[in-house]
């Protein structure tokens, strides 16, 4: 046990001692880890991109969408398996939304998928709820001082997802392309303006 | 939408705090699984909105114990200001979190 905490961590070590307990008291079996590793498979950013293109060309839909986000992602088919729910935070030119978890690793998975690495490490928890101007200078992002900030920290049972503006000058475009321009970033709030494919930044 | 006037709502279906609500956020230290960062504790906020429907209060369900404690949670603010006093930014820069009911007073008038 020794070597092996060593060499996996202990958390890792813990893990598997919780599992193992638990499938040796019969409450979850192999089979109901793999069923959900798959269910977290299914979940990317493309889900979370296919809502926002929806709601840059659904005006109905987008009303119901910030009127309560889980409900109008169950009308595409997205299942809160968490038992989360949903806000859903709108960038506007004098708005500009970034979300965090400071107590762990809160994330809208059901929609977004498992959150990159940074998004789980102190340094970016600390700095969002504390320097966010800072931080999201580091992303690249320069947030004019005309832009009010709003963080939002993700504690409990609330996960938060960001509509990003939708870019100008794309009107022709077709849902599942304006889809494609949706980025994790954007949807996180690390990014605020979201380029046209094949456009020169 | 037109709702029906003569349904009695049960204790804790209604909100206690509504949109504009000044409250405060209490200033705990409780032992093992608390859902609010300690650099909110103790802060004034002001309510956004009561989050529906009424959840399970999951610092009671971490210990195996939930009945009874479905309440709401609440989205609030504070800003950036009040809470750092150092900040960089502008005043007009927020910090919103969702805190249960059981964590806040009403702010002294």
């Amino acid at each position: 046990m020794a070597r092996d905490a060593e060499r996996d961590g202990i958390f890792e070590v813990m893990e598997t001692a919780v599992r193992e307990l638990l499938t040796d008291k019969g409450l979850i079996a192999a089979t109901d880890i793999r069923r959900q590793i798959e269910v977290l498979d299914s979940r990317s950013p493309a889900l979370g991109a296919a809502v926002v293109a929806r709601a840059w060309t659904d005006p109905a839909f987008k009303q119901r969408l910030l009127e309560n986000g889980r409900m109008a992602c169950e009308e595409l088919g997205i299942t809160f398996y968490d038992d989360t729910q949903l806000i859903v935070l709108e960038n506007t030119n004098e708005v500009h939304n970034l979300v965090v978890c400071t107590l762990c690793s809160c994330y809208p998975r059901p929609v977004l998928g498992l959150p990159p690495d940074w998004y789980k490490l102190k340094p970016y928890r600390a700095r969002a709820v504390y320097e966010p101007r800072q931080l999201l200078a580091e992303f690249g992002t320069v947030i004019p001082d005309d832009v009010e900030i709003r963080v939002s920290d993700s504690t409990a049972m609330v996960r938060f997802l960001i509509l990003p503006q939708r870019p100008a000058g794309i009107d022709d475009l077709t849902t599942d392309q304006l889809a494609a321009l949706v980025t994790r970033d954007a949807m996180i709030g690390v990014v605020r303006d979201l380029v046209p494919s094949g456009a020169v930044m | 939408m037109q709702t029906l006037s003569k349904v009695v709502h049960a204790d804790r279906e209604d909100p206690v705090f509504e949109p504009g609500d000044r409250v405060q956020i209490d200033d705990r230290q409780p032992i093992g699984h608390y859902r609010v960062p300690t650099y909110m504790r103790g802060k004034p906020a002001t309510v956004i909105a009561a989050i529906r429907p009424t959840m399970v209060d999951n610092e009671a369900e971490s210990f195996g114990r939930n009945a009874g404690s479905r309440r709401h949670y609440y989205r609030v603010f504070v800003p950036m200001t009040e809470l750092w006093s150092d900040y960089r930014g502008t005043d007009n820069d927020g910090l919103y979190i969702e805190i249960f009911e059981t964590w806040l007073k009403r702010a002294e008038p």
